[in-house]
């Protein structure tokens, strides 16, 4: 018996450290092959922080990192706002809430290429109106990462005691003053990671953005795809790195800011209360 | 006491009578009423879940709104915080309309079951947050704090200011106080017990200084010790605050221990309002008896005034009005029921004793008799099996109006020989041929309708709910589809929210012609004949 719960011990941790190989492995590759200078993964070479430097004087590459990130930010926020705005109104909703969910969701499961040559029509549909390019990206990306705020907020609300909203005005606040001072400090932690999971969709999106982005204008995921014809320069493993470790970062920041909140939440009373 | 009873049982009645010269004097200065409800009722989704209620509020008191789960009592609440709008009739405070005032605006505050703090603020900030937005009249100040003087007329300036924030915390400190929570305004109100998130919910609540505070079940979530503890520490804020209560709950005994009044609600119908005292001693029909405190409630016939007949016994009663030989509800409380040994001739009842439960002050016996098990009360104990006699006396039963005593609508007859009943087509047999389309009376006897187990095998389905023993039957009511009921006689116990099927033998379904009266909803069953009439 005992032998038995041993055997599927040792078979769990190594199930476990494959899957983690698998899936860490490329990206550890890429982070040793940024300090090596090399031209292709792989091959030897010094260690240095070459590629680093390299990174810095691509222009072509920091102006694409520089687009990434403006998209990426803007359209975050963007898609956060209306995010939250979408879920408080669903979840608010007295008659179909269902058909709202799944309208909201729908673009979620579509595949994106459907959405990218929908971008792509309509803006030639539009053509005297917009003009493809940053602004239109982010109007793109801001539509593409609703639906995924929607998703994150969603679970947050429906958690929250349905009284709340009443206990609000029932103390004075009128509806919408309860929603700003009330609800919406309920759904920081949904919205946080709404606007995460959007910056980072935007981050990594090819499809919509290489059918919408113009002439000239270049981000992180076309000017890479793009540049594989005459081979992928190897500053991008020093970008690749430098997005790896900030995401990580973030993340292991907003663990411990989660933990630190829960623990002041019980500590014990001080002795007095000073107002 | 006959009189008494009277009174009670036509209570909804004679408020409803009230009601025109009530709605003439609209307007007129009402001091003793705070809260007036006048014909409310609420409507989801097609069940009326309120039927134009009519109740007044009297200021100061401590009123509670007690019924069983789903009788609308939270819904009649939330219409008077205003959560929830009356599909129609009127809500005032202090002669007032408020019915469609935005609950922000109104001066009444509410405990949620569920406490519903805000779990991003801690005690004290949760407690400051009506007080933060409360404007209250001031006259216009400089710097100093001095009053500023109209220059033409040196009279004060009246404006509208916030609280200062030393107004706010000596406020929010007084409060904790109350409730016993003195320096706990900065924790965290997830760090607190059930007990101590309600005692802040109440305090979030007493601090505006509402002229009505509502709670809602504000102690089902708490253990039964803790509820007791806050059961006497809210009767005694509101003794010291003198600010008027509204309570809601399912539990009796909260509801009588707690209360100045109570009303008890029963599918959205006022039943019966009182002191706790009345209510316990003289409830109006027997759905108050079986759901205040423990009762025996039996049927019984009236013989003349002051004498009843039931369990094949004459009873003196201190009853009196009913017809002659009318069938009757009655209700004997356990302690008012004496047990003699068999043989010593002092009771009117023989029976066995069948149980006995020691309850520290008392013993609870069942005693049966030839068509009823009685549950008695008495300081002396019987074994088991053993004979023994019951005596009441006259002061011990209370008689009421049979709410019912015919299950009747008005329907239409919707093929050959067959008729429309809660949403199913039954057979009847008549002498009288009736066309198709024709409108009838319908009336069966509560024993003649049988329930099935399986909802199949009736004509039509239902849902269970109040089951009445009544000795050698009991009497169920049962939810019908169509968002009515009807009562059933059956030897069977079944229990609360089955559902069942519903038959009728074609020869007890009576079918009489209806004409059809100048206002078509007069007749259309008995609580709603009841409504029109008033």
């Amino acid at each position: 018996m005992n032998v038995k719960k041993k055997v599927f011990t040792v078979l769990g941790w190594i199930i476990l450290i494959v899957a983690l190989a698998v899936i860490y492995l490329p990206i550890a590759l890429v982070i040793l092959y940024s300090f090596i200078n090399s031209k292709n993964v792989g091959e030897s070479g010094p260690f240095s922080l070459e590629l680093y430097k390299q990174l810095f004087e691509n222009e072509k590459l920091l102006t694409a990192a520089g687009n990434t990130l403006l998209i990426g930010v803007i359209s975050a926020f963007a898609a956060t706002i209306l995010g939250t705005v979408s879920a408080v109104g669903i979840f608010y909703l007295k008659r179909g809430k269902q058909a709202a969910n799944i309208v909201s969701q729908l673009t979620v499961y579509n595949a994106e290429i459907v959405t990218a040559v929908g971008f792509f029509l309509l803006s030639i549909l539009l053509r005297n109106v917009v003009q493809k390019g940053i602004a239109w990206l982010i109007v793109c990306h801001t539509v593409i990462t609703v639906p995924y705020v929607i998703l994150t907020v969603s679970p947050r609300l429906s958690q929250l005691n349905p009284n709340l909203f009443e206990a609000g005005t029932d103390l004075g606040a009128s509806s919408a003053r309860t929603m700003f001072t009330v609800i919406f400090p309920q759904l920081i932690k949904g919205m946080v990671s709404g606007f995460a999971l959007a910056f980072t969709l935007s981050l990594d999106d090819f499809v919509v953005t290489n059918m919408n982005r113009g002439d000239g204008v270049e981000t992180i995921s076309t000017f890479v795809y793009n540049s594989i014809r005459r081979g992928v320069p190897p500053a991008v493993r020093a970008l690749s790195t430098i997005i790896f470790v900030a995401v990580l970062v973030v993340l292991i920041a907003v663990n411990i800011a989660g933990k630190a909140k829960t623990r002041r939440g019980n500590m014990p009373a001080p002795a007095k209360h000073k107002r | 006491m006959a009189e008494k009873v009277m009174l009670a049982a036509e209570k909804p009645l004679r408020s409803a009578s009230n009601r025109s010269e009530e709605a003439s004097a609209k307007g007129a200065l009402k001091f003793d009423k705070i809260i007036e409800i006048r014909n409310v009722t609420k409507v989801f989704d097609d069940v009326t879940v309120v039927d134009n209620m009519n109740l007044s509020v009297k200021r100061g008191d401590f009123v509670t709104l007690l019924g069983p789960s789903g009788c609308g009592k939270t819904t009649l609440l939330r219409m008077i915080a205003g959560f929830a709008t009356p599909t129609s009739g009127n809500i005032f405070l202090d002669g007032k309309d408020i019915t469609e005032l935005p609950p922000h605006k109104r001066p009444i505050n509410t405990v949620f079951q569920k406490y519903a703090l805000f779990p991003h603020l801690n005690v004290f900030k949760n407690i400051a947050f009506g007080l933060k937005l409360k404007r209250i009249p001031d006259v216009k100040r400089d710097k100093k704090g001095e009053p500023v003087l109209n220059p033409k007329t040196g009279a004060h300036i009246d404006v509208m200011r916030k609280f200062t924030k030393n107004e706010i915390a000596e406020k929010v400190n007084r409060v904790l106080k109350l409730v016993g929570l003195e320096g706990y305004g900065h924790r965290d109100t997830t760090s607190l017990s059930g007990g101590q998130q309600q005692r802040v919910a109440i305090a979030r609540a007493l601090v505006l200084e509402p002229k009505v505070l509502l709670l809602d079940e504000p102690l089902g979530a708490l253990d039964l010790k803790m509820r007791k503890e806050m059961q006497f520490e809210l009767k005694k804020m509101h003794d010291e605050l003198g600010i008027t209560f509204i309570y809601v709950t399912h539990d009796q005994e909260e509801a009588l221990t707690m209360s100045d009044k109570v009303v008890v609600i029963s599918d959205g119908v006022i039943q019966q309002m009182g002191t706790p005292k009345k209510i316990y001693d003289e409830p109006a029909n027997a759905f108050v008896a079986n759901f205040i405190g423990e009762s025996n409630i039996l049927s019984g016939e009236m013989q003349e005034d002051y004498k009843v007949r039931f369990c094949g016994a004459d009873f003196k009663c201190e009853d009196k009005g009913f017809g002659r030989n009318e069938r009757v509800d009655l209700v004997v409380r356990p302690e008012d029921i004496f047990v003699y040994p068999d043989g010593s001739g002092k009771g009117q009842l023989k029976g066995v004793v069948t149980s006995v439960v020691f309850k520290g002050t008392y013993y609870e016996m069942n005693v049966a008799t030839n068509e009823y098990e009685f549950t008695v009360q008495s300081t002396e104990s019987f074994s088991p099996d053993s004979k023994v006699e019951l005596g009441i006396k006259p002061d011990g039963i209370h008689i009421m109006k049979k709410m019912r005593t015919v299950n009747e609508i008005i329907t239409t007859v919707d093929g050959e020989n067959t008729v429309d009943f809660h949403g199913g087509s039954f057979e009847f047999e008549n002498s009288e041929q009736f066309e198709k389309g024709a409108r009838v009376k319908l009336s069966v006897a509560f024993d003649k309708i049988e329930l099935t187990d399986d909802e199949r095998d009736g004509v039509i389905g239902g849902n269970i709910g109040q089951s009445l023993y009544k000795g050698a039957y009991y009497q169920v009511q049962v939810y019908t589809d169509d968002d009515d009921d009807i009562y059933v006689d059956t030897p069977d116990e079944w229990d609360i929210d089955d559902r069942v099927g519903i038959l009728i033998k074609p020869q007890d379904l009576i079918v009489e012609k209806y004409d059809e009266p100048e206002d078509e909803e007069a007749n259309k069953d008995a609580r709603t004949e009841e409504a029109a009439n008033e």
